[in-house]
């Protein structure tokens, strides 16, 4: 069971990664973000079914065109992840210093 | 408002830094993960073991109100120079994250402070990834555990 993908593994490539980049700042149509790599069309084009599919980027039909955005919300859930990892050591050197200051006092 | 705690991890690599500046002098911060008695107030857990020289070992375990053992960890230290540096191995016991290699390098920055440099190596970029999404799932879990909870009530 893999259906559903992995946002993590979506974004270990740095090619997935670089047209995240570049959406980011405006939606673009498939061709033109393909334009701004030298990678086969059909390869960035898999590029924009994974990371649409993990739901980091969303289509959306302008007249004739697809354009793709950014998706915010997911995005942000991907730069949290590793905020409570980061918080869990930030509390325990908090606690240390505390600790530390403490037994400084003391002597 | 800068960070105090840093965390690189770089994706698709097996390792990540945590740095981290103290307001406590080179001695004290590196007092806080030489002494047994000390380590066991900061890490919250109890410290059954700690020999801190060249080839010396350790050993962590937490309990519950229960007594039943929640946390059990060992390793192993490879070197040992105060105030400068330790190099040990960390492994959880039942846990699937296998045996990683730590760094800890100590640094004064003044008279009253100092920095600590934290190089993890683990066996493969999935257990390192897994690793670090533990305290993500985890408070995946307390938020769900405390939905439950709620819902629970209001039946």
């Amino acid at each position: 069971m893999n259906l559903r993908r992995d946002v993590f593994q979506a974004i270990a490539d740095p090619t997935r990664r670089a047209i995240l980049l570049l959406v980011a700042s405006q939606s673009l149509t498939a061709g033109a973000i393909a334009s701004n790599f030298d990678t086969a069309r059909p390869t960035v084009s898999k590029h924009l079914q994974i990371l649409t599919e993990c739901e980091l980027l969303e289509q959306k039909q302008n007249g004739r065109e697809i354009y793709y955005h950014i998706n915010a919300k997911k995005m942000k859930e991907v730069a949290d992840f590793i905020e409570p990892f980061r918080k869990m050591w930030d509390d325990r050197f908090n606690t240390l210093e505390t600790i530390m200051k403490k037994y400084q006092s003391k002597t | 408002m800068e960070q105090k705690t840093k965390i690189g991890a770089e994706d698709g690599k097996q390792e990540l830094v945590i740095t981290r500046e103290f307001d406590l002098p080179l001695e004290l911060l590196f007092k806080a993960y030489a002494e047994p008695g000390i380590v066991e107030q900061w890490m919250g857990t109890k410290v059954l073991k700690l020999e801190s020289k060249k080839h010396g070992s350790y050993q962590l375990e937490t309990t519950d109100a229960k007594g039943n053992v929640v946390f059990k960890a060992n390793g192993v230290i490879h070197e040992f120079v105060p105030n400068r540096k330790i190099t040990r191995t960390f492994e959880m016991d039942n846990a699937p994250f296998g045996v990683q290699l730590e760094v800890y390098e100590f640094e004064q920055l003044t008279d009253d402070t100092s920095k600590l440099n934290m190089h993890v190596i683990y066996e493969s970029v999935a257990q390192r990834d897994q690793l670090l999404k533990l305290p993500f799932a985890q408070g995946l879990n307390v938020a769900h555990n405390r939905l439950e909870d709620i819902v629970s009530k209001l039946k």
